[in-house]
């Protein structure tokens, strides 16, 4: 049911019978479709929903993979637990209790604060190409039925363009079909070939900047991911350029490889796995080959024109935090985005009062977030000052009870649990500072040095 | 009950997990397994509730900071997850549509409690 404009041509809102589009499935499709019903029914109001979604997430490999490291970061565990949404053990891969930092001088293990898993590692898809047999449920697919459970609609057509028709969105898809929606939201990611669907719209949108990153499944079974990696994200500081940073992650049989970074190619890869840090984390007759491997799009900096009248864009689309948390980003632009539609309206003045603030915060964030990263690339190439964060790491984790100055930063950049302005407000407290040059300090006395408490 | 791929912390029957007048900065949400809610007056134990997984308990501490109002123990091996305080409050406050849910339950258990009363008064 299409229903005409109620305050004037300009101010577009849902009505009882709305009609709602959500073009693709994954988190930040899903998010948008499960929370736009549910507040809408405690408005009293009745859309219909319709998540067009070609991808089957229970099959294994790239038919039904959103390429991503899947992990979900402690604050987005407790959020996502307060709004009802609970991941089940199938779903979850490993639940973390802590990081484990590699760096060109040494190693530290970070524990979480509280003695509770309260991190998750997920597959996007229902696993990697060589899987036989799934034994663990997709994360987006887990999300999907959820969206469905409130009473969205799930189309498994592809869309092939979305059109103007009588000032309302137009959805074509590839089986001949056409129906008229009074909203359109796009969760479809920043793969290039996506933007195509959106050409005849002629949007002021501008598609966000992007970067490649990396990921690399090997099969180790349950055993040697006990053994070789535990409970724990292992996160790797090196000095290799263009290589931001890198981690290996535990997820039921396997171990997830993940490199982020600017100018991640195939010679970076090789470089970083033939490292001694990385060789650790891997039995040796491991096929550096991998079995699944992909080289996806990373946002690196949010797209312009991320909504007009009857459209808006979420997720890795519109906005998304930088190198971390990505999933938690969607949970924040979709939640923001449903919000806006059914307290607010859905004309580009209604996105700009209300959406627009949530998708700054992430980009402003970021902005933040590049300054930590160049700390985090002086730092890892200067032997001395990262013999200082070693140290001081290692001092606050043999003492849990005193304040957990540099553990809390390292914990936050590398879990996404924190924005990155708190993080960098606690870098500057004359606290830290004055803890983190005095083990740099140390780290260069010769004395002092031979006290260090380096693993490596 | 422990598993690799389950989030939260483990406890085995009958441990507590909130004690009635302890201070609290947290509330939690059952994972796996169910817990009872136990409020002692005068030497006696009364079960005020029985809760399951997905229910959440200890909500009053992130809003007041008085003591905990009751016990809460596990009945057989239950995951709970806990909710800082201070992620919950940062998050209300960039999203305040985040309570509803929670005030809904506290209603909905109000609603409970005003019922018990009435059939007690009868």
């Amino acid at each position: 049911m299409i229903i005409e404009n109620s305050k004037d041509t300009n101010m577009p809102e849902l009505q009882n019978g709305s009609k709602v589009a959500v073009i693709g499935g994954g988190p930040a499709g899903a998010f948008f479709s499960f929370f736009l019903i549910d507040l809408a029914k405690r408005m009293d109001l009745d859309v219909h929903v319709d998540i067009f979604e070609p991808r089957d997430f229970f099959k294994p490999g790239p038919r039904g993979c959103n390429m991503c490291a899947g992990i979900i970061s402690e604050s987005l565990i407790q959020t996502l637990a307060t709004e009802g949404i609970n991941l089940p053990p199938k779903v979850v891969q490993r639940g973390i209790d802590s990081y484990v930092l590699y760096t060109s001088t040494g190693k530290t293990q970070i524990k979480t604060t509280i003695d509770e898993k309260r991190i998750a590692s997920v597959y996007r898809g229902a696993g990697p190409r060589d899987l036989t047999k799934a034994k663990w449920k997709s994360f987006d697919g887990h999300l999907l039925e959820l969206a469905i459970g409130k009473g969205a609609r799930h189309k498994k057509a592809k869309v092939a363009g979305v059109n103007w028709r009588k000032g309302r969105p137009e959805i074509k898809t590839n089986d001949g079909e056409s129906d008229l929606y009074d909203l359109a939201v796009f969760a479809i990611g920043v793969n290039p070939a996506n933007l195509k669907m959106i050409e005849e719209l002629q949007l002021k949108y501008r598609p966000p900047k992007t970067a490649k990153s990396h990921i690399r499944e090997f099969f180790l079974g349950q055993d040697r991911v006990n053994e070789y990696l535990g409970n724990n994200v292992h996160i790797f500081l090196l000095p290799i350029p263009g290589l931001e940073y890198a981690a290996v992650i535990p997820k039921g049989d396997y171990a997830t490889m993940c490199l982020i970074g600017n100018g991640v190619d195939g010679d970076l890869v090789n470089s970083f796995i033939s490292t001694l840090q990385a060789r650790r984390c891997l039995p040796e007759e491991v096929d550096p080959k991998g079995s699944c491997r992909c080289s996806p799009f990373i946002n690196m900096k949010a797209a312009v024109g991320a909504y007009s009248d009857r459209i808006v864009f979420i997720g890795d689309c519109g906005a998304t935090r930088l190198f971390k948390d990505g999933i938690g980003a969607a949970y924040k632009t979709a939640k923001a985005a449903a919000t806006t539609a059914v307290f607010q309206g859905i004309s580009e003045r209604d996105w700009n009062r209300t959406y627009l603030p949530t998708y700054r915060l992430i980009e402003n964030d970021n902005k933040i977030g590049r300054v930590v990263f160049a700390v985090n690339g002086f730092i890892k190439s200067r032997k001395y000052v990262l013999g200082g964060l070693l140290r001081m790491v290692n001092g606050e984790q043999q003492r849990p009870d005193s304040p957990q100055r540099m553990s809390g930063v390292v914990w936050d950049t590398f879990t996404g649990s924190a924005m990155y302005r708190n993080i960098f407000k606690r870098t500057i407290h004359p606290s830290f500072l004055f803890r983190f040059s005095w083990n740099t300090v140390r780290e260069i006395s010769p004395i002092g040095r031979n006290q260090a408490t380096k693993e490596d | 009950m422990t598993t690799r791929g389950s989030l939260g912390r483990d406890y085995d029957a009958g441990a507590v997990i909130v004690q009635q007048g302890e201070d609290g900065d947290c509330m939690y949400v059952i994972q796996a397994g169910q817990v009872k809610v136990v409020r002692e007056e005068n030497g006696r134990e009364v079960i005020l509730d029985v809760l399951d997984s997905g229910d959440f308990f200890g909500e009053m501490a992130l809003f007041d900071r008085e003591p905990r109002a009751a016990s809460v123990l596990a009945i057989g091996q239950t995951k709970v997850l806990t909710i800082d305080k201070k992620t919950f409050l940062r998050r209300i406050q960039e999203d305040p549509t985040l309570a509803f849910r929670l005030v809904e339950k506290m209603s909905g258990r109000i609603r409970e409690l005003n019922k018990k009363l009435s059939k007690g008064n009868k």
